[in-house]
Parts: C-alpha cells; structure tokens; sequence
C-alpha cells in the first residue's frame, strides 16, 4: 500500500509541475513522467498489458509528437520567461495549499470507507484479448470515434481558413 | 436499428474523407443521416436499418439494446440534429468548416447513439468523452476569443466531470464484479448501505449534474452556448446536456440503481434550485443567447425535479419534458441565430418591433416561449402538468407548488424578451432588415409544428412514445 501511495503522490507533484513549468518542452517531460509513474502504478497493481500501452502510447508516443510539435515553435525569449515565470508563480501560489487541502479532505471523508466491500461477486476471470476484442468492441467503437475526433479538432483548431472560401 | 445508428455516422465520415469530398457533400451526408435516424426509428425495416444490424451483427458483438426511453432521445437528436446543422450554414464562411462541422456533428450524434443504447456504465463513460470532445472542438470552431474561453471552461468542468464518472465506475467494479448494468444493479441490491457503493453513486451523479449544466455545477453553460457559433448552440442547448446529463441520470437511476430516500432530496433540491437560480438569472441577462442559457437551466431543473419524485410517472413526465425542451429550445436558438444574422447583434436593448420585419421569426419565437411557460395546449403545458402531478402524487406537494410558481417566472423573462424585441415601436437602425433566408425558416417551422402537433396530439405522443418508455401502459 505505501508504495501505490508514493507512486501516487510523485504522479500528483509531477503533474503539478507539468502545469507550472514556464518552458513547454520541460512540462512535455513532465507528463511523460506521469506517464512513467502509472506505468509503474499498473506493473504493482498486475496489469501488465495496461501498463505497456501507457509506456509506449503515452509515455512514448505522444511525448514525440509533442517534443515534434515544440521544435517546430519558437521558444520565448528571455525576458518573456522572467515575466511569464512571474506571473505563473502569482497564478499558482496556492496550488500547493489546494492539493494538501484536496488529499487531506478526501482522506478525512474516505478513511472510515472499508473499501474492499463485503463477500462481492467473484469477477469471472477473462483473458486480456477476449476483455478487449470480444466483451468490449462497443467501447473500442467508441475510442474509434474519439479518435476521429480529434483528427477535426486539430485540423480545426490549428488549419489557418483564409484562402479557403467556400 | 441500435447497431446502425452507432456504425453509419462513422462510415459517413470515413467515406467523406477518403477521398476528400466538399463541405456541401458532408453537410448534405449528416442531413441524409439524420433524416433516416428519425425514419429508423418508427420505420426500422422499411429503410434497412434493421437489416443492417443484423448483417453487422454476423462480425460485432455489440453490448447494446435500444428502449422505449431511448427512442425518445434518438427521435429529440434527429430533430435538433437537423436544425442545428441548417442553422450552422449560413453563418460558415469557409468549406473546411463546413466541412469539420458537418463530419463532427456526425460523430457527436454517434456518441449520443452510443450513451442511448449502452447497457455497461463504461461504455456510457467512453461515449460522454466523445461527446466531450466533439463538442468542445465544435464551440471553438470559429476560434474567437470568446468561444475559446467558453470551450476552455467547458473542457476543465467537463474533465471534472469524466474523472468523477470514471472513479465511480472503478468502485463499482470493485463491487460489482463488472461494470454491466445487471452487474451494479445486483450489486446495489445486495449491498445498498455499503459506503463504497455510495461513494460510487455520489460521484457518478455529481459528475452527470455537472454534465447537465445543473445549479451548483452551471459555470461552464452560459459561456458555451452563449459564445458557440449558432448552430453549434442549437445543437448543445437542444440535445447535448440532455444526453450526457439528464438522460444518463435517469438512465443511471431508473434502470441500474433505483432511487432511494436520500438520492431523490439531492435530485428535488438541485432540481429545484436549478429552476429558481436559472429563472432569476434569465431575466437579469441582456444576451439573447444568454437568456436562452439560463433558460435551459431553469428548464433542466424541471426534469430533475421530476426524476426526484422517482415514480414510473414521474419517468414518463421527465422523458416527456426532454424531447419538449429539446424541441422549443431549439427553436428559439434557431431564431436567435435567425435575429442575430439579419441584424448583426444581440443585445436585447437594441431591439424593438422586429417582428415586423421579421413576422415569421416573431411568431414561432412566441410560440416556443409560450410552451416553454407551459400553456395549454402547447406540448410544453403537458409535460409541465405530467412533472407536477407526478410530484404531487408522490407527495412531494411543496416542489410541485414551487414548479407552478417558477412557471410564473419563466412567463416572466420570456415576455421581457419578447416584448424587447420583437414587440414595440420599431427601431430606426432596423429600417432594412428582412426575414431569414430559408436555412432558418425551414427549420422554424418545422420545430414550430412539432411543438404546436406534439401539443395537440398529446395524447397519440404519450400513448405512443412516453408512456412506453417508463413501463406505463
């Protein structure tokens, strides 16, 4: 249990970190250690297919894309830093204050929850590949159509229009 | 009919782009479609959409089933869907965005489809994303400032949200054994007063209020449909809160959990907070997107004061008054967006006496305020009288004396904005302004019919569709 809770812990400080870090490719970093840290989150909890696909998808792949996408920007200056990091630390000085509060209160309300429940049903046990390919095609539909969403979201949010009049 | 209706949208989209086919072609492609999800539903055969899940069911072994609740939403979709796309059109500038727009509420209407027909509460989990997602790109489609900031809060609320909704469902498998509805709903039964199990249901009911766009949880509403494009406000205020939230509830209550005590106070107390708060607010705004907003919240909070009563009545009332809200919203988004094409703004100060100019738009605006106050004999007065009854006879009479009372209020803020706008001595900068092309009549009238049709034919609709629905026969 103390080390899911370490895990835990080091996931939220690097995700804090992610969210403050002035310089986009060190927040980019960051999350791939989020990525890192539930990898080893799901190696401990016994889920080792689970905890390749964060590694490789998350951690691996989408840290390219965007360490891609940021060599393609120009990195702010100096002075813009300075100032951008001054005005992250004003924005974020209670950020730690809100995830003490947060962890604290959720351990006040869920500390008298016993949460392995009384004699449940026993989950029947079902292979990784008949979960995925066979009990669940509906949810992987579903990851389908998010995925083709996010394709139009990012031919939306980043395709400059102004010679395409329709 | 249920397969179909998930697997087409994407077959659309993946034949509109492979070749790459003209915004025009896409947006008549998502009109096809949404025309046949509203004939697959009375006409399964006829159009083929029962032969087509049976073909595809050969290879997918879908966990899906369709009820009398779902025909409901997928009929209220169609509908909005339509309107909401005509009304998109003539403010698009460019072909790609017609194009993006068209694909996405494609795959948004798939996501709504989904939720309809899911028996896991995972698989509603995946398909509140997609809708997420879609709808977040959607209300940023024209990248103002204002839209970006509206999608902005409506992602960080809505990730709130999902990370609730995906905790919950982690605890109810750690109960349950499994996340199927039969799973959770034996799961409740047999360990009801267990904390984990109301842990779960706490947070898979905060999340899905929060989704609604329910008083506490509203912040995220008002900017989204106040700065989306208009279509795209259409299709949110007419359709999409009321599938990820509203119908998720009473989907989540009615089929899996049931309603106890202490769940169906939180659901009258939101409920009747979300009436009021809403109300009030609507007659304070002085956008006419924005009082529409808050409008919906107020109405919102009728179906969840409904659901709070938690009889089979009570069921049939709030299913009733989803697909009326659905439908007079939407018109009045469509008309708004009608008011804002032809005069450039929507202040509703800077009105007056347009419906002399715009008679059309002036009149199924009344009509849809009219219902939406719950005057006889407009759809809106019967599910209005269903949601009362339901409460009276549940012994909830303060709350029903409270929905009759904030009836007022919404008569109150509607005729403010009737009168300021359409109503009066005619403003002069108002001299050349004409009605709204077709792409907003079109969709006027028929959202008018349907409200007005629904109203008188009350009885053949709940007969037909809403009764079914919550097992009253």
């Amino acid at each position: 249990m103390s080390v899911h809770i370490l895990l835990l812990s080091l996931t939220v400080i690097c995700a804090a970190f992610a969210v403050v870090r002035t310089r986009v490719i060190r927040a980019a970093i960051m999350l791939a250690s989020i990525s890192i840290l539930v990898t080893i989150t799901l190696f401990v909890l016994k889920t080792p297919l689970a905890a390749i696909f964060e590694l490789s998808v998350c951690a691996g792949l989408i840290t390219v894309i965007f360490i891609s996408v940021i060599s393609l920007t120009n990195p702010l200056t100096k002075e813009e830093r300075s100032e951008e990091r001054e005005n992250m630390f004003k924005k974020f000085l209670l950020l730690p204050v809100i995830i003490i509060v947060c962890g604290v209160s959720f351990y006040m309300l869920t500390k008298g929850i016993n949460f392995i429940p009384v004699s449940g049903p026993e989950a029947v046990e079902v292979s990784d590949k008949a979960e995925l390919w066979h009990l669940r095609q509906i949810d992987l539909i579903g990851q389908i159509i998010i995925i083709l969403t996010g394709v139009f979201g990012v031919a939306v949010l980043f395709k400059d229009n102004k010679d395409d009049k329709k | 009919m249920t397969v179909s209706l998930i697997f087409i949208p994407i077959l659309l989209v993946i034949l509109l782009n492979i070749p790459r086919l003209s915004g025009k072609a896409a947006y008549y492609a998502a009109l096809a479609f949404f025309a046949y999800q509203l004939i697959a539903v009375f006409f399964p055969e006829a159009v083929g959409s029962a032969q087509f899940s049976q073909v595809l069911g050969r290879w997918f072994r879908l966990n899906v089933s369709a009820d009398g609740i779902s025909k409901v939403i997928i009929i209220s979709t169609a509908i909005v869907a339509i309107a909401a796309l005509m009304t998109s059109k003539p403010f698009i500038k460019y072909d790609s965005r017609l194009f993006s727009l068209s694909n996405l509420m494609l795959l948004a209407t798939a996501g709504i489809n989904g939720i309809v027909f899911a028996k896991d509460v995972f698989t509603i989990y995946v398909f509140v994303e997609v809708i997420a997602a879609a709808s977040y790109i959607m209300i940023v489609l024209d990248k103002t400032e204002s839209s970006l900031e509206g999608g902005f809060k409506y992602l960080i609320l809505s990730s709130i949200a999902t990370v609730m909704m995906l905790f919950s469902v982690s605890l109810f498998f750690l109960v349950a054994g499994g996340t199927g509805f039969r799973e959770i709903s034996d799961a409740v039964r047999n360990f009801g007063g267990n904390t984990v199990v109301m842990l779960a249901i706490t947070l898979f009911m905060s999340g899905l209020l929060i989704k609604g766009g329910l008083i506490p949880f509203h912040a995220w509403l008002p900017g989204a449909y106040g700065s989306a494009p208009a279509g795209v406000s259409v299709f949110l205020g007419g359709i999409i809160t009321k599938a990820t939230g509203v119908f998720t509830l009473i989907r989540f209550f009615y089929s899996v959990t049931g309603f106890n005590d202490n769940v169906k106070m939180v659901l009258l107390i939101t409920g009747s907070l979300s009436i009021v708060i809403g109300a009030i607010a609507a007659i304070t705004q002085k956008d006419f997107k924005k009082v529409l907003a808050y409008s919906s919240i107020s109405q919102v909070g009728y179906i969840v004061l409904a659901l709070g009563a938690g009889t089979s009545l009570a069921i049939a009332a709030a299913v009733f008054h989803i697909f009326n809200h659905a439908v007079f919203k939407s018109l009045l988004f469509v008309n708004a967006a009608a008011v804002e094409k032809q005069t450039g703004r929507r202040d509703v100060d800077s009105f007056g006496g347009l419906g002399y100019k715009m008679p059309l738009t002036s009149a199924t605006t009344a009509i849809a305020f009219l219902s939406a106050a719950g005057i006889p004999p407009l759809s809106g007065f019967w599910s209005k009288l269903f949601i009362i009854i339901a409460l009276w006879s549940a012994g909830c009479r303060g709350f029903a004396l409270l929905a009759i009372l904030a009836s007022i209020l919404t008569m109150a803020y509607f005729l403010n904005l009737q009168k300021k706008v359409f109503f009066g001595e005619m403003s002069p900068n108002l001299e050349g302004v004409k009605e709204a092309p077709l792409s907003f009549t079109i969709p006027q009238i028929f959202l008018c019919a349907i409200t007005a049709l629904a109203g008188v034919g009350f009885f053949y609709v709940i007969k037909v569709l809403i009764f079914p629905s919550a097992g009253i026969i």
